[in-house]
């Protein structure tokens, strides 16, 4: 079977790519109502550290079969 | 309080989150065959995913939002639930108890006392143990649609029911190792989700150095207010914490209870069943940078009266379980309020499925095994597990709608654990390290500590006596009382158990290699170089909690 960093991989990289996504929409629209430090534009980076982290668990784990 | 509003990205995260556990669930299946697979995920794991596993099986968000507003209330005293009142304890298992555990090839705790004791005392703890598990569970299930319901505006009925049948259907599909999976799946989005709080609470007051200038001496300290109760926010002396929490409460908690040990027999050989709790300690230390930090933050923003923060109030009482949401409202624009409401929906969950393998296990070979059906064959076993799952579920779901209906069993939920745990670590250690303790000693000091720290709690709750006779103090709090009454029960326990032991019939020497040190050759891992060495770790890891207790002293 895939282990389950494969599985931490593809659900950090599916989650974080919709927040890093969201981020910049929020950018371009900025929401009436803003949150504490929305000047800093947390979905963004925190966004790119999710998918970064979520690709290095995919690549590394995507050929691996455990027993 | 007006509830959180959830954007339509914010669903679409949570509903990826829905999807991606029941399709691991109907993944794994294919890979459960045999009941070795179903109840102990074919003992196959890495001592990696056994430790993270061991930790998150603990991670419930409740004990999330709860120990946040915790520490709101009680200030940074809480962290010593982290560190002293967890981390001698899984070292403690690692080095000395888990050889037993796992070279005697037993599927369950009360297996262990099967094979050291007799069959009474097994299906004693394993019938106090399964109470315990679903009342627990339904507690949980409660919780979660009661947080769900306060903050997010959701429906009881469909948040309970939601919840109970995703982890019905994935742990019926495939047993622990679903349960596994998805708890490690929920220590990351745990990590992602809510870390950020902290994060972003350093940058808007400026450092941990000024947060906690913010906060009152009382607050702000470890260990440096301790010897006198009156000058800290927990009310309790130091040797109330080192004997209640850090010794009886603890080692009752992490080295006994099955919901947490059941996850390192999973590991593929001994070395890693060793590992598991100890890299699972580093993990468990680092807990305190989310859950403490984010209630120290939420203190030092509730003194300044400019930040515009303040906790909810429930009928003019303080509601401590709001710190954590009200931070993230406070700091999640949309998107990563469905990641933070998607941590809090995972740690309930993957808590609830912890609940319910360990049950199934226990049920099957404890009681039903045990009892009720001795020649089942693996098969029939197999069956068994899948349907005591279910009705486990259902028994979640009943207990869940008679905590709404009295909602004050909440309150209760420490003292349970101080009714089972408390007293099994002193028979677990009787049995473990003294050849000479009987099956009538452990039977009866089990019985005698359940019974005495159940009358103990009865006692102060109906004003048979002052709770200042358990606590030896004069001032009244909860914590000190969990953590005075464990430490009693135990003491009963051990003194019975010794007692009964000298007057009865002792097992023959031959019958207990294996299972009690001192006729058990011991040579682990000595092949290995020392550095890869599970004692190794255990020293590193005995290094940092003690540098982080002289750092917050």
């Amino acid at each position: 079977m895939k282990p389950i960093w494969y599985f931490v991989g593809l659900i950090l990289l599916t989650i974080g790519g919709i927040i890093f996504l969201n981020g910049i929409y929020l950018l371009i629209n900025p929401p009436e109502i803003k949150t504490v430090l929305a000047e800093t534009h947390p979905s963004i980076w925190w966004g790119i550290i999710m998918v970064v982290s979520g690709l290095l668990l995919y690549l590394n784990n995507r050929n691996k079969i455990i027993s | 309080m007006e509830s959180i509003g959830l954007t339509f990205i914010d669903w679409i995260i949570i509903l990826i989150y829905f999807a991606f556990v029941l399709g691991i669930g109907v993944y794994l299946r294919k890979f459960t065959t045999s009941e070795e697979d179903f109840f102990l995920a074919g003992r196959k794991n890495s001592s990696w995913v056994a430790g993270l596993a061991f930790l998150s099986a603990n991670l419930g968000a409740l004990e999330l939002l709860g120990m946040t507003g915790n520490t709101f209330k009680y200030g940074m005293y809480v962290a010593h639930f982290y560190w002293i009142g967890a981390i001698p304890a899984m070292i403690f298992l690692g080095i000395y108890m888990m050889p037993f555990y796992y070279s005697s090839k037993i599927k369950s705790i009360p297996g262990y006392l099967k094979l050291r004791f007799d069959e009474k005392t097994r299906v004693l703890n394993g019938i106090a143990f399964a109470i315990m598990t679903l009342l627990v569970s339904g507690i949980n299930l409660y919780a979660m649609a009661l947080v769900l319901h306060t903050f997010i505006g959701w429906d009881w009925n469909i948040s309970m029911w939601a919840s109970a049948i995703t982890v019905a259907a994935y742990v019926t599909l495939s047993g622990l190792m679903s349960a596994i999976f998805t708890e490690i799946i929920q220590f990351f989005l745990i990590w992602f989700g809510l870390f950020l709080v902290s994060i972003l609470g350093i940058i808007e007051i400026g450092s941990i150095d000024q947060i906690m200038n913010r906060l009152p001496e009382s607050m702000n300290t470890l260990w440096s207010t301790s010897s006198n109760p009156m000058s800290n926010g927990m009310f309790i002396h130091w040797a109330g914490i080192v004997l209640g929490l850090g010794f009886v409460l603890s080692f009752g908690y992490w080295t006994t209870d099955f919901l947490v040990v059941q996850r390192a027999f999973s590991a593929k050989d001994l070395r890693s069943a060793r590992l598991t709790p100890l890299l699972a300690s580093f993990f468990k230390m680092a807990l305190p940078f989310i859950v403490i930090l984010a209630g120290l933050i939420a203190i030092a923003l509730s003194n300044d009266p400019n930040s515009g923060f303040k906790l909810l109030q429930d009928n003019g009482q303080v509601n401590y379980d709001s710190a954590l949401p009200l931070l993230i409202a406070r700091y999640y624009p949309s998107g990563l309020i469905g990641l933070g409401i998607t941590a809090l929906l995972a740690g309930f969950m993957a808590g609830q499925a912890g609940n319910i393998s360990a049950f199934n296990t226990v049920w099957t070979y404890d009681i039903y095994k045990s009892v009720l059906n001795r020649n089942a064959s693996d098969n029939h076993l197999l069956w068994m597990g899948r349907a005591s799952t279910i009705v486990g579920v259902i028994i979640s779901l009943g207990t869940a709608y008679w905590a709404k209906s009295f909602p004050s069993i909440m309150d209760y939920m420490q003292a349970i654990f101080s009714w089972v745990n408390a007293p099994l670590f002193a028979t677990m250690l009787l049995g473990m390290f003294v050849w000479w303790i009987t099956p009538n000693g452990a039977f009866w000091g089990l019985i005698a500590g359940m019974l005495s720290s159940f009358l103990m709690w009865m006692g102060v709750k109906f004003h048979w006596f002052s709770e200042s006779v358990i606590t030896m103090s004069g001032v009244q709090s909860d914590m000190a009382a969990n953590f005075w009454r464990a430490w009693w029960a135990w003491l009963i326990c051990f003194g019975v158990t010794i007692l009964v032991s000298l007057f009865t019939k002792k097992k023959p020497k031959e019958e207990l290699v294996g299972l009690v040190k001192g006729l058990t050759q011991e040579k682990h891992d000595q092949h290995l170089p020392f550095i890869k060495r599970p004692e190794f770790v255990a020293i590193i890891s005995l290094a940092v909690f003690i540098i982080l207790n002289l750092l917050f002293w």
